[in-house]
């Protein structure tokens, strides 16, 4: 069958990340490029962190998903750089991962580290997380490693819920 | 054997051995945020293992793959410096070689970002985010347990004053080193010393621990492959499920 990268953009479009189903792979920010050789549709996705597990679940997910769409012949390339950045995390991503409960990155990520900076004690600013229960800006890091390696872990003040935030990166 | 090929197998194997030691620890860390924050860097290493010995397994053009590397080597074939086959054998000690081995890491990968060959600048831009985490990290408890009770101090400038021996082997280049450093490949060891015992030295100024002597003598051998009895069990413990059903797949 004939599809448009179009099309395909608009399929992967409702392909869920696989820990936060909430948020498309699209919305995430990981799918890089559409293109077609031939016949075969080729993605190109990135990882958000290197040792990310969910990343052969995506690929695996990705490709089910084209071929119910009627794409027979599928490629999934993996690119490193440029290094995914939250900064590609769509508009709609991020109102989602809130209603979801965690807090989304609040900061751009500018510096190549994605991280302000560096690694000078003191030079760091903490980022202002809004409780995304509450919406109280009185909250505490926990940890800088959450429950997956993109997300650290914070507490609301105010609530007093523990939430997850996406971090910067 | 290629000295770009050795190279490779060097990074790989430090974040393999490292990473390897941090999962021993899963389960067991001192409180819940610490036993995650240690599989997170645990893992962090292993997606970077995956993507130096990927690379070394395609320029050998042997078919062997990232797999074959880790889980086929034997501990003479290893190339990890031995820092990273220290024990864990307190929380100081493991912290501390955390934070010995991310102040060198750190400078490293920033160095590697202007490498001349295209692949390694993307692992490393890669894994500099990453490991800009684990250095803060690293270096936040040692501030924390070194400037904390007479206990911890006493625990922290202990493991300082065991692990100080091994810190400098990844400043002693040899012929492999220096191939790289002159196809500006990789940085130069002075640059990336200075950078480290800057770090190192304001970290531990802060931490009350007093830094033992840069110019005291260092151990060396694991770059190429002459290791202490601990890399052994680490791998024999790693190896196997593949030593015993070679093969096996999930």
């Amino acid at each position: 069958m004939n599809a448009t990268t179009d099309q395909v953009w608009s399929w992967l479009g409702e392909v869920p990340d696989p820990e936060i189903p909430v948020i498309s792979v699209v919305d995430l920010g990981i799918v890089r490029d559409v293109a077609f050789d031939g016949d075969e549709c080729v993605v190109t996705i990135t990882p958000t962190y290197s040792g990310c597990p969910a990343m052969q679940v995506i690929a695996d997910t990705v490709k089910e998903a084209l071929h119910a769409h009627g794409l027979a012949r599928v490629r999934l390339v993996s690119r490193l750089s440029p290094a995914w950045t939250t900064d590609w995390m769509s508009d709609t991503g991020k109102a989602a991962l809130k209603g979801y409960g965690i807090a989304p990155p609040v900061q751009q990520a500018i510096d190549i580290s994605g991280l302000r900076g560096g690694v000078k004690r003191g030079s760091f600013v903490e980022p202002e997380v809004v409780c995304p229960n509450c919406g109280s800006r009185h909250t505490q890091l926990t940890s800088q490693f959450g429950s997956t390696p993109c997300k650290a872990l914070y507490k609301c003040l105010d609530c007093r819920e523990p939430f997850d935030y996406f971090k910067c990166h | 054997m290629d000295a770009k090929i050795e190279y490779l197998l060097r990074q790989g194997d430090n974040a393999l051995i490292l990473s390897q030691q941090l999962s021993q620890l899963c389960g067991k860390g001192p409180a819940l945020e610490e036993d995650m924050a240690l599989t997170n860097v645990a893992l962090d290493l292993l997606g970077q293992t995956r993507m130096w010995l990927t690379y070394a397994g395609e320029l050998e053009g042997k078919e062997r793959d990232e797999d074959q590397l880790a889980f086929h080597r034997d501990a003479i074939d290893y190339r990890n410096v031995l820092l990273v086959e220290q024990p864990n054998a307190s929380y100081a000690e493991t912290m501390m070689r955390q934070f010995l081995f991310d102040s060198w890491h750190y400078f490293l990968m920033q160095g590697l970002l202007q490498s001349s060959d295209p692949r390694i600048a993307e692992i490393a831009e890669k894994s500099f985010k990453e490991v800009t985490y684990h250095l803060r990290r690293s270096g936040d408890l040692v501030v924390r347990l070194g400037d904390g009770t007479d206990v911890s101090r006493a625990r922290m400038q202990a493991a300082l004053d065991d692990l100080w021996m091994y810190s400098g082997e990844v400043f002693i280049y040899d012929a492999i080193d220096n191939a790289m450093v002159e196809q500006g490949i990789a940085p130069k060891a002075e640059d990336l010393r200075a950078a480290f015992l800057d770090h190192v030295n304001d970290i531990l100024l802060e931490a009350t621990l007093v830094m033992p002597s840069p110019e005291a003598w260092m151990q060396r051998g694991g770059k190429q492959g002459r290791h202490s009895e601990h890399l052994g069990f680490i791998l024999a413990e790693m190896q196997f499920l593949q030593r015993a059903y070679p093969g096996a797949e999930w």
